[in-house]
């Protein structure tokens, strides 16, 4: 390892380090613009100069490699005499429109030129203006700002996949684009404003909306997918202003999509903000005694096997255990969290999480994609696949859905025939998997919710074991079910399934409409066939006047995901804490007070008196509660139906990335989105107008 | 000067030189050719690149457009605007300016009626200012299309501008009496070069 003086400070570092990297781990903080830790390096801000011993200029510390017995300074007066020449250089072509920029506050240039700026300009002479681009919905451009870092050309080109952007002409000249001034057609456009390190690419939704020292920003977790990425919530008041990504390794890096990071003014439209009652066939508001009363009345006397409840795809885990536990207390077993009718077996915990970890990702070598889209149904995932395949020998084969991931597979077919085909190791990409030490499987949603999900999962087992997807002696386990709703792992764990002769979301909605059911309970459940229900009286309980509310006879107004202190579990069964950034409107309250009251009134109290008894609940439903933030690794076995598969093809749950849950379908933005990105907008569903 | 062309394919002749430009790089390393073949499809257009032509340079390498028009943009000598049949191009550097070339531009304007960066409405001339063309031993200097024209004085412009005008190939390189960038007047050392010299020039049937 080599050893080197930085500012009088031996330190010995890893071989291969930049400069700017060994100066981090002796805890001294260079300034870049261009320099980002997991792009590739550029080189072309100039910020990071510092002084070396024996070279006859300044070096650009991020694009220099270390070597035994540099003596490096960084802090003296020569380094700040570059650094600000280079700082000015910056300045002479960057607008002084702060006070205007929506930047401010959490600029790059603005925070590095309090330490190294002059304090007047001597540049006399005009300044450039730059054009500003077009670049879709999502990201506004005021180029003139720009200072050609090229952040946003690496990500969009490295991580994105997508090869849009560009910097043209040159010198004085040069200027930043998308081809042809089209939209950034990437599920992670968003991420380039927070690599920006200055206004000149900010959010369009969030334009002259707020300064960031008026937010009050609560750490928590997204629940667009199942991807449990962790997020930063700023609200101003009880409104949502914007949501940001917090760093996190093992999830989400520090990326988030562009539907976790924009659809949150979906928040703020179509909400339900006080109980409904129908009375003669229309929703009328009421207090929450009158809808408790008119529950009460038709709940009871009767027996638990007509009455069912359905959690729908952002249900959190605390709402799930006291339905299942008020359920459980009316006699009821037709109790289902799986709304879009997957078949997958909530027995095994191995069979239905995310096993190799989202970051095992990069340590696997061959990658078989079943029934999935990861770029619509987890789209930071899709950038970590992205990553593993840039890395190189990363063999991926596709049965399902042919589509642009962004990185090249081998497309094996469509349907349950072409996955038996890979059974057979003297198939083409059998021998892949037989050659490959780690080799993993991702199972989407689009394989399991179907008929023959069961037989597909057994199958998907069958063609793990064969291929050594799961060692137990390395402890290797590349078996993964992905999916696409943040509640469902935690209503797994949690058995937030049928119990005993109960029924599953398919069998509930037509005994729905035979009259056999004759109460649905349906908390955040808006993805079923409202038509199907029958004459059945419908609770809905949830936030936004979407399907489920349109056809409900009683709404109770529940939080959404940024409302209230709940846990979600995400794909990979990792427990992570959603927090309380803002209050739900009106009079909306956290879900599981909602469950808990009610079941009071139906004399069938579940008896927990605060937050910490229901999450004992949940510990005592499943240990794995205990853990929050890790990931505890399952156990393998046998689960699935071994039974006869279909020819129909696999088709991906998701039609449309920007509209997939009640939120992202009331957001505005990301009706836009649908509208420049898929043609034309998607019919909606429900009560919008 | 030719308008837009909706699409844009290569001739057999462009795509020989073309295979014959990528063939010099390793199998996988194709998009190393994207300059030569720039080049190759600006001539075919008549001196520029429309967008179809940077299109279809991509696809012929197998790379993103954006990155071909970067190249495409940050190269001075890549036109992305149509230019005339003969394109003028005026040093304007130091040794050129020195030496007079604010003459060359004058004489340039006042026989072409134009100024810099724009093209006679015939679509024959475009008269551009130009960074060092590195012939400044002879300054001052111009470069109409891929000919320099050197030791240049407001008439002697004229004449070369007006010979064009008539479709005669004016003289390249010095317009004064010398070798190359020899001494004018002849060799003031290394004579005894001076019988080689002759000898190339006779066999080479002019400089």
């Amino acid at each position: 390892m080599p050893k080197l003086t930085i500012d009088g400070n031996e330190v010995e570092v890893d071989a291969g380090l930049t400069v700017l990297q060994a100066c981090e781990q002796a805890g001294i903080e260079i300034p870049r613009f261009c320099y980002h830790e997991r792009l590739s390096i550029a080189g072309n801000c100039r910020m990071c100069l510092v002084a070396l011993e024996r070279a006859p200029k300044p070096v650009a510390s991020c694009a220099m490699p270390v070597a035994d017995g540099m003596v490096v300074h960084t802090n003296t007066p020569e380094v700040h005499k570059m650094r600000k020449g280079v700082m000015e250089f910056l300045l002479i072509n960057h607008p002084l429109d702060c006070p205007i920029c929506d930047q401010g506050g959490e600029c790059d240039l603005q925070d590095q030129a309090m330490g190294y700026g002059l304090d007047h300009s001597r540049y006399k002479e005009n300044k450039r203006a730059v054009e500003d681009k077009e670049m879709g919905p999502l990201i506004k451009t005021i180029m003139t700002r720009c200072i050609h870092c090229t952040r946003c050309v690496r990500f969009t080109t490295e991580i994105a996949g997508i090869t849009d952007m560009g910097m043209l002409f040159r010198g004085e000249h040069a200027e930043i684009t998308s081809y042809l001034e089209k939209a950034v057609d990437s599920e992670l456009s968003g991420n380039v404003i927070d690599l920006c390190p200055v206004g000149a690419l900010t959010s369009k939704p969030y334009a002259f909306v707020a300064r960031p020292w008026e937010l009050k920003k609560t750490e928590t977790v997204d629940v667009m997918d199942a991807l449990g990425s962790n997020i930063r919530v700023d609200a101003r008041g009880s409104e949502v202003m914007r949501v940001l990504p917090r760093l996190n390794e093992d999830v989400n890096e520090e990326w988030i999509s562009d539907k976790t990071r924009f659809a949150c003014d979906g928040l703020r439209r179509q909400r339900l903000d006080r109980p409904y009652v129908r009375k003669g066939g229309k929703l009328q508001p009421a207090t929450w005694d009158e809808a408790f009363a008119a529950i009460k009345d038709k709940v009871d006397g009767l027996s638990g096997s007509k009455l069912a409840a359905i959690a729908g795809d952002q249900a959190d885990c605390e709402a799930m255990v006291s339905l299942k536990a008020l359920m459980a207390n009316l006699g009821s077993a037709n109790i289902d969290c799986r709304q879009d009718g997957s078949k997958i077996d909530p027995s095994l915990r191995a069979g239905y999480i995310f096993n190799s970890t989202i970051a095992g990702i990069e340590n696997a070598d061959a990658l078989l994609l079943v029934g999935t889209n990861p770029r619509v149904e987890a789209a930071v995932l899709n950038a970590r696949i992205r990553k593993r395949f840039l890395a190189g020998t990363f063999p991926i084969g596709l049965v399902g859905e042919a589509a642009d991931l962004r990185y090249d597979y081998t497309h094996l077919g469509t349907g349950p025939e072409d996955l038996q085909a890979v059974l057979d190791p003297g198939s083409e990409f059998g021998k892949v998997l037989q050659a490959a030490n780690r080799p993993m499987i991702i199972v989407g949603q689009g394989a399991l919710a179907r008929e023959d999900g069961a037989a597909v999962q057994a199958l998907t087992r069958e063609i793990a074991e064969k291929y050594g997807m799961v060692d137990k002696a390395s402890g290797w386990n590349g078996y993964n079910i992905l999916h696409t709703a943040a509640a469902r792992v935690g209503g797994l764990d949690l058995g937030f399934v049928p119990g005993e002769g109960g029924l599953a979301t398919e069998d509930i909605v037509s005994a729905c409409g035979k009259g056999d059911v004759q109460v649905l309970y349906l908390l955040g459940a808006d993805e079923i066939d409202m038509n199907a229900l029958g004459s059945a009286f419908v609770i809905y309980q949830g936030h936004h006047g979407d399907a489920g509310a349109h056809r409900a006879d009683v709404i109770l107004p529940g939080a959404a995901y940024t409302e209230k202190n709940a846990t979600w579990v995400n794909t990979e069964g990792r427990v992570q804490l959603g927090r309380l950034a803002a209050f739900p409107p009106g009079d909306a309250r956290e879900d599981w007070t909602i469950i808990r009251a009610l079941s009071d009134v139906l004399g069938k109290s579940i008896e927990v008196g605060d937050l910490r008894a229901v999450r004992s609940k949940l510990v005592d439903a499943n240990a794995n509660f205990l853990g929050i933030d890790s990931i505890t690794s399952a156990t393998w076995g046998e689960f699935g139906t071994p039974g006869n598969v279909s020819a129909a093809p696999f088709t991906s749950p998701i039609s449309n990335f920007y509209m997939t849950d009640p939120i992202s379908r009331a957001s505005e933005t990301m009706a836009k989105c649908t509208e420049t990105f898929l043609g034309s907008p998607e019919q909606k569903t429900g009560t919008d107008g | 000067m030719s308008d837009a062309p909706e699409t844009f394919e290569f001739t057999a002749d462009s795509k020989a030189k073309a295979d014959a430009a990528i063939a010099k790089y390793p199998e996988g390393r194709q998009r190393s050719a994207v300059m030569p073949l720039l080049d190759i499809a600006q001539r075919q257009c008549g001196g520029w690149l429309p967008m179809p032509a940077i299109e279809y340079v991509a696809d012929y390498l197998d790379m993103p457009a954006i990155r071909v028009l970067e190249v495409a943009s940050f190269y001075t000598m890549y036109n992305l605007k149509p230019v005339g049949k003969h394109f003028v191009q005026v040093c304007t550097n130091l040794p050129c300016w020195l030496n007079g070339s604010d003459n060359i531009m004058r004489a340039c304007h006042d026989k072409l009626g134009i100024k810099n960066g724009e093209t006679t409405e015939d679509g024959e001339f475009t008269l551009l200012e130009v960074e060092c063309l590195g012939a400044c031993v002879n300054a001052p200097m111009m470069q109409i299309n891929d000919d320099y024209y050197e030791d240049l004085d407001s008439d002697a412009t004229k004449q070369i501008l007006d010979d064009l005008k008539a479709g005669k190939q004016p003289k390249t390189g010095s317009q004064l009496e010398r070798y190359t960038c020899e001494p004018l007047g002849g060799l003031t050392s290394l004579t005894h070069q001076e019988e080689l010299r002759a000898q190339k020039v006779s066999e080479k049937g002019d400089n």
